[in-house]
């Protein structure tokens, strides 16, 4: 019961938690990657070690190809991106990048600016249809509930907690990004999907017992106050939730330590989104759903 | 129990075949079921190319599509490029494409503009004049002489079915039509050569050569030869579509070289590992003798997924490898469901069995609903599209699905196989797990 009964307190940390990641994204903005804007990106390492990343920048921008970004990635590679290179253009910068040092092209990317916008508008149209759809699932698998609060309130709140649950990685990786240079490129709209599908997950579990409470209260006769459902079903389900974030916490930990380079950064977004979603499916999702309650059953 | 023994037997063994064709596949290097690996983990090429439809009628760009895969197929593998793949993308609202592709992959191709080159280039059609060099008494060696007609003359080529050699039969046909400074080059190429070999070359590759019997003037030729109606299709084919079909513009490409995806290998191996190792230990720590079932479902999930994605095959990639990893963490999901419900009604007081199966029958929906919403993201995640994703989406659903099947029925018969009908002695601490009551 505790978590319903601070309920209000949960409710502020949240619009905190809400505020910091609003406030990060709009300071820091989202760096979209070449995926998203079209453009070239370089990978080259220095087997005998970086050369200050002034002088690589300096050796760049002699070639006249517009702005380029030069950071580094990994120990000793660093990557560079630019507008979307001619063939002519792209041998300019390796040429230039290998005058006083040997180096290997690791990879290569180019992204037309077309296909970029387009996937940007893919990506959108995909989170915005997850959204709907799981919505849709849910009221449709809540349809037997339908007091308190009616089955597609349960949809509702899945909504709003689906997006909540999005701001807060994404204001985290804003900062990430503005710190580190790390920008957005497709894994880290994987990560967003995939989260999703995580987070739904976590709610679920908990609204089934509320559900399967207010079912059982039914058919026994029992009057029993809305809230204290909902706590009893918190309370019930709180272990699991934990246990099964960890685990997948651990899995994450595990691919942030060792696994490869390429998903790094996707793994850690996850593991933020992860820990806030859990966080949020706990502490928000059916306490959510007693306000709704209430405004269902004002005129009683 | 002695039912549920049996099948536990069966799913172990299964287990243990399916790891050991993944393992066994994996070791032999001639195998086909050896993974297959992406081209950011194997190192190589991928060359997105948009197909400029405009000029082309919609009832025609299916077929546009096709003529052009086949050219480009062609231009692969005289590039000499071992598992190429070339692949089209339609357009359409369904699938989100707004405009037709083709995805050229070529593993283990580093150098972009060669392979850009080698396929972007114009086609060459040729016409050569074959020579027969007689050199003493060995055979004859036979050069191709430039006659300076190409494919650039071309106007048309058409399939026809003559009367041929043999009475009755039509021989199918191919019939040319040069445009007007063709015509000329023509009739007076086949004028000076009668008796001769006249070389149809596209791409430097030698397609047909058919003997001038006659000066042709007018600007139509027709190459009747030994060919079946399949060949004769193919040419005019060839000959029709030997410059591209339509145009293509290179919209991305991307080249991989191979040391980036050895180490991305051999990370996502050892995460894999760890990862599996530590949830398994939590598992068992946490819930005791479940626990030891829930590792052992998981390793059985593990070898069911491998074997799954080498015999569907599943190309795998970096993100591929990530969503594996992630499933493992999510696979035990169910099974947490689960052992909390048992232990929930163990603190009861019901007797072992009873609770178990009361267990599953109550965390039932929960699984159910959430392993759903998990499918619908990752089909929404697939049809978003890039191999990337792709790569990722397969994976993850593949894992949501198999993890759902692994608890809900291996974790259950593995369970019901050996926990007794009464608590006692040391099954006290094995179902003991957080339960107080006596």
């Amino acid at each position: 019961m505790y978590v319903v009964t601070h309920r209000g307190l949960f409710f502020w940390i949240t619009g905190l938690m809400l505020a910091a990641a609003i406030g990060a994204i709009l300071v820091f903005g989202l760096p979209l990657g070449i995926d998203f804007t079209g453009g070239s990106m370089i990978q080259v390492s220095y087997p005998n070690g970086v050369p200050p990343l002034s002088t690589i920048q300096s050796q760049v921008d002699a070639v006249p190809v517009g702005t380029v970004s030069v950071r580094a990635s990994g120990e000793d590679a660093i990557s560079i991106r630019t507008r979307t290179l001619s063939q002519e253009e792209h041998d300019a910068i390796l040429s230039a990048l290998s005058a006083d040092a040997s180096v290997i092209e690791l990879s290569y990317t180019a992204v037309g600016p077309a296909l970029g916008s387009q996937f940007a508008n893919k990506a959108l149209w995909a989170i915005f249809t997850v959204i709907l759809v799981i919505m849709l699932y849910i009221a449709f698998a809540f349809r037997k509930v339908s007091r308190p609060v009616p089955s597609w309130g349960y949809g509702l709140t899945v909504v709003v907690m689906l997006i909540i649950d999005i701001i807060v990685p994404v204001g985290f990786y804003a900062a990430y990004a503005h710190f580190t240079g790390a920008e957005v490129d497709s894994l880290f709209i994987v990560a967003m999907l995939a989260l999703l599908g995580y987070v739904v997950n976590d709610v679920i579990v908990i609204f089934d017992r509320v559900r399967e409470h207010l079912a059982k209260n039914e058919r026994e006769g029992n009057r029993e106050p809305f809230e204290k459902t909902v706590g009893r079903s918190i309370d019930e389900t709180i272990t699991r939730s934990i246990n099964t974030s960890l685990t997948v916490v651990l899995a994450l930990i595990a691919l942030i330590y060792f696994g490869a380079e390429a998903t790094r950064t996707f793994a850690l977004v996850m593991l933020v989104g992860v820990v806030a979603g859990t966080f949020s499916s706990i502490t928000r999702s059916a306490p959510l759903l007693i306000p709704l309650a209430r405004w269902f059953n004002r005129e009683v | 129990m002695t039912r549920y023994r049996v099948f536990a037997v069966v799913a172990l063994i299964a287990g243990l075949l399916l790891a050991y064709f993944v393992w066994v596949t994996q070791a032999d290097p001639t195998s086909g079921y050896r993974f297959k690996l992406g081209l950011d983990l194997a190192g190589g090429t991928e060359l997105v190319y948009k197909a400029d439809m405009s000029q082309t009628a919609l009832g025609d760009r299916s077929d546009a599509l096709s003529a052009l895969q086949g050219v480009i197929e062609r231009r692969v593998n005289l590039f000499g490029v071992a598992e190429p793949l070339v692949q089209t993308e339609r357009a359409s609202t369904l699938s989100g494409i707004t405009e037709d592709r083709l995805i050229v992959d070529l593993p283990g191709v580093t150098d972009i503009k060669a392979a850009t080159d080698a396929l972007g280039k114009t086609p060459m059609l040729e016409f050569r004049l074959a020579r027969s060099a007689s050199s003493g008494q060995t055979t004859d060696t036979v050069t191709y002489e430039a006659t300076g007609l190409t494919g650039r003359y071309v106007a048309s080529a058409t399939l026809g079915f003559g009367s041929g050699a043999t009475a009755g039969l039509s021989a199918p046909e191919v019939i040319l039509n040069f445009n007007s400074d063709g015509a000329k080059l023509f009739e007076k190429l086949t004028s000076e050569n009668v008796g001769q070999q006249l070389a149809i070359f596209l791409d430097g590759q030698l397609i047909s050569s058919p003997v001038i019997q006659e000066p042709i003037p007018g600007g139509q030729a027709t190459i009747s030869g030994r060919f079946t109606a399949t060949e004769a299709r193919d040419l005019v084919r060839n000959l029709n579509f030997g410059a591209l079909p339509v145009p293509i513009t290179l919209e991305s490409s991307s080249a991989v070289g191979p040391t980036l995806g050895a180490a991305a290998i051999s990370a996502g191996v050892v995460a894999g590992i760890i990862g599996f190792a530590v949830v398994a230990l939590f598992m068992i720590a946490w819930y005791r003798l479940p626990g030891v079932i829930a590792a052992l479902a998981l390793a059985e999930y593990l070898a069911f997924m491998l074997a799954v994605i080498k015999v569907i095959p599943v190309t795998l990639t970096a993100s591929g490898i990530a969503g594996l990893i992630i499933s493992v963490g999510m696979a035990v999901d169910a099974n947490v469901l689960i052992f909390e419900r048992t232990k929930e009604e163990l603190r009861e007081g019901k007797e072992p069995r009873e609770a178990v199966h009361i267990g599953f029958s109550r965390a039932w929906p929960a699984i159910r609903d959430g392993h759903l919403t998990m499918i619908i993201s990752g089909v929404i995640l697939f049809w978003l599209g890039t191999s990337i994703v792709q790569g990722f989406a397969l994976v993850f659903v593949l894992g949501v699905l198999a993890s759902f099947i692994s608890a809900v029925s291996l974790s259950r018969v593995f369970l019901l196989a050996i926990v007794p009908e009464h608590r006692e002695g040391t099954w006290r601490f094995l179902l003991g797990s957080g339960i107080h009551n006596p």
